[in-house]
């Protein structure tokens, strides 16, 4: 029991610490360097994840995922038009595991989708980013920065992602 | 006990004292789910004696240059029914240090991997079946040059949750897993072929696994034998990927020794899979046909286990995951004594402006897959199939058995009418082998229609509503179904869902019933709570060959989950 005492003291201490240290400095979290795979296969390390100054989404998404299929849709539907405004590049995260794994490519290519496609199969950059459940959609600015995440969809809050790539459009 | 208090201890003084330093960071994320249980005899749903039961979890993960460490807290207090009792406790299963350079991984504690599509070996969680097969050991990958990946692994695996002198601990079980996995990338590695427009890998691993001896013996012409059960067992397999746009081939073959274990009826029989994908794709069409041969290709690291525990290999499931209610009412789940399918899947979008695509296009979804039992003969006419101590049998590739354990066909039509409304319709065929599959030799084979329709209407920007509705139409097991759901949403905060699903023409009048549903959620940024009420059909949930059956409910829910 002690011991559980010294380990809650140390945690709370540590986090609040670490946080404290975040409320002065504002330092926001980055894409952390993991292997997973490209479209093709081939191996890719998520320090790839670069848009030469320009904002981000890393959307983590499945193929069997009624909400992320919606969400991709309307994502998709906006795409040329935020391309054009923000210069965002969308990449989306298939956490399919190799049951579906190799369905991935041809399923984005029949959605006649654009996004740049991963493939996380083992969850491996899906665990590595604190990610419970899928649809899980982060905002990066053109410094690497994570500005803004988003759990879930519902009709509407892609307006939300939109209002954040103006304001890191406007503010670069 | 006191030395994983110690180690996280050690971890976050250490991330105390350097998370002043520019960017380090820590993440993680929570989740609950507790769940009232009332008895309710008419759908089967027992109570519980706590009266409230819970489970949660929390991960931490540090990062600091080419650190990472992670620790995760797991508390079951007690158990959710449906999920593994053995879970009943809390501590700290999982911990890890990892540090990594360009070309360098070293990993100390748990960690999950996959080699290839998993068949030989992969360690992964998944917590909505309530599986966490995570290796406790080291692993070191290393890429010599950017083209070559080797990737070494030695450990043993976690198993729930169990007390021991010291308190609650998570216990690794008896069987100590060694593994070598390896890809190379030919494009890369050869300058003639850098510029080419195929693309090829291949791939090998290797994956041993050690136990003890048990004594096992078998009865056979009134003599008892002994059996020799081998300690180390192999498994390897080799893998290859090709991709040629529009066309990719990607194929993997596995071998595993002989490996009587309680799975397989204790024979002697090698095993093997096999594993072979074709796609082609273009802007607009994407297509897939899977093929799959499993014979007595079950790997766990203990003889003895069964169901879903201590696997050290995955073998893919081929059909399609469905989400929607109804049609994942009877679910496929690997048979990793033997099966052998197809399965095949085209996407096909109907361009926008066209007359029959519409203002927006519409999107088409073809899935069909077969999966049968593998042909077996016995080795002689004195050795019945599969018996023990034995080969077991004899089984040739290129026959399969009539016995067909599942089919599904279906399609799907997903169209965009206007800004406002948009609309996904399902049909599905299937035939569903209730008796093998689910172990329960007196139920008859399912013959099932299913149709569903979800509307979706956009009030406003921020407004919508979802109307879902459902038929399942068969003449065995539980009858028909209808369902009507209806869910609102107010992005992006909140969202109202009231279902029923109702269950008529039941062979057995007398549990014809509603299943109703309510709930309600509030979401903001990456963290979302939702609390419903109300009754759960008796199910089995099964992602891969890993089922979870789920027992019916009456109750209360609560879920949260938090990232950070």
């Amino acid at each position: 029991m002690r011991n559980l005492l010294l380990l809650s003291f140390v945690l709370i201490f540590s986090v609040s610490f670490g946080f404290s240290q975040n409320d002065t400095t504002k330092t926001y979290k980055k894409i952390p360097s993991v292997e997973i795979k490209d479209i093709e296969g081939n191996v890719f390390n998520t320090s790839q994840i670069i848009n030469d100054g320009a904002p981000i989404i890393v959307d983590f998404w499945a193929t069997w995922c009624k909400p992320c299929i919606k969400e991709l849709m309307v994502l998709d539907e906006n795409y040329i038009d935020w391309k054009e405004e923000t210069g965002v590049r969308i990449f989306i995260v298939s956490v399919d595991d190799s049951r579906s794994t190799n369905n991935v490519a041809p399923f984005v290519n029949g959605k006649a989708w654009e996004f740049d496609v991963l493939l996380d199969a083992n969850s491996d950059f899906k665990r590595a980013m604190g990610v419970v459940d899928v649809p899980h959609t982060f905002i990066i600015d053109g410094q690497g920065n994570i500005v803004h995440e988003h759990t879930a969809y519902a009709e509407g809050d892609e307006e939300k992602y939109y209002e954040i790539l103006l304001e890191l459009t406007e503010n670069k | 006990m006191r030395k994983f208090l110690f180690f996280i201890a050690f971890c976050f003084c250490l991330s105390t004292n350097i998370f002043s330093q520019e960017g380090a960071t820590i993440r993680g994320n929570f989740q609950t789910t507790l769940q009232t249980y009332n008895k309710d005899t008419l759908i089967g749903a027992d109570n519980a004696p706590e009266k409230l039961l819970l489970n949660s979890y929390a991960n931490f993960l540090y990062n600091y240059k080419n650190i990472n460490a992670g620790v995760r807290y797991e508390g079951y207090f007690n158990t959710l029914q449906g999920y593994d009792s053995k879970n009943d406790g809390f501590g700290f299963p999982y911990r890890f240090i990892q540090y990594n350079t360009d070309n360098f991984d070293i990993t100390v504690g748990n960690f999950y991997e996959q080699f290839g599509n998993g068949i030989v070996f992969r360690s992964y969680e998944d917590k909505y079946i309530g599986y966490d097969n995570a290796i406790d050991g080291l692993r070191v990958k290393f890429n010599p040059i950017s083209c070559l990946h080797f990737n070494a692994i030695i450990g043993r695996q976690r198993y729930a949750f169990s007390k021991n002198e010291n308190g609650y601990s998570n216990v690794l079980n008896k069987g100590l897993i060694r593994g070598f996995d390896s890809e190379v990338s030919l494009n890369d590695l050869f300058k003639s072929f850098a510029d080419s427009k195929t693309s090829i890998l291949f791939g090998f691993s290797l994956v041993s696994k050690y136990q003890k001896e048990q004594a096992q013996y078998v009865t056979l012409n009134d003599t008892t034998y002994l059996l020799d059960i081998p300690e180390n067992v192999s498994a390897f397999s080799g893998r290859f990927n090709i991709v040629r746009q529009p066309f990719a081939i990607s194929a993997e073959y596995a071998y595993k020794i002989n490996d009587p274990s309680a799975e397989n009826g204790y024979i002697y029989k090698p095993g093997n899979a096999t594993i072979l994908n074709l796609t082609y794709s273009i802007k607009g069409f994407g297509m897939i046909v899977a093929l799959k041969r499993t014979d007595n290709f079950g790997f766990r690291s203990d003889r003895t286990a069964t169901l879903s525990d201590l696997n050290i290999n995955y073998l893919p499931d081929i059909t399609r995951n469905h989400i929607y209610a109804f049609p994942a009412f009877y679910p496929y789940a690997t048979q990793n004594n033997g099966e052998v399918g197809v399965a095949s899947e085209i996407n096909f979008n109907i361009k926008k402006g066209s007359f029959i695509g519409g203002k927006y296009g519409t999107n088409l979804r073809l899935n069909y897959s077969r999966m049968h039992n593998i042909y077996k003969q016995q080795i002689s006419s004195d050795i019945s199939i599969g018996q023990k101590g034995t080969n077991g049998y004899i089984s040739d590739v290129f026959k399969f058995n009539d016995d067909v354990f599942y089919q599904d066909i279906s399609l799907e039509i997903d169209r965009k009418i206007s800004k406002k409304f948009k609309f996904v319709v399902v049909y599905q065929n299937l035939i569903f082998d209730y008796a093998k599959l689910r172990g329960e030799p007196e139920m008859k084979t399912v013959y099932a229609n299913i149709a569903i329709a979800d509307f979706t209407y956009k009030i406003s920007n921020k407004h919508s509503i979802r109307i879902e509705l459902e038929g399942l139409f068969s003449e065995q097991d539980m009858g028909n179904w209808a369902m009507a759901a209806c869910e609102y949403n107010v992005s992006p905060n909140w969202f109202f869902s009231l279902s029923d699903q109702y269950n008529y023409k039941n062979p057995r009048p007398e549990y014809e019933t509603h299943y109703y549903n309510f709930a309600f959620g509030y979401k903001i940024n990456s963290t979302r709570l939702q609390l419903s009420y109300g009754r759960q059909r008796e199910g089995v949930v099964c992602i891969g060959g890993v089922c979870r059956s789920m027992p019916a409910t009456n109750g209360f829910m609560f879920t949260l989950t938090s990232s950070f």
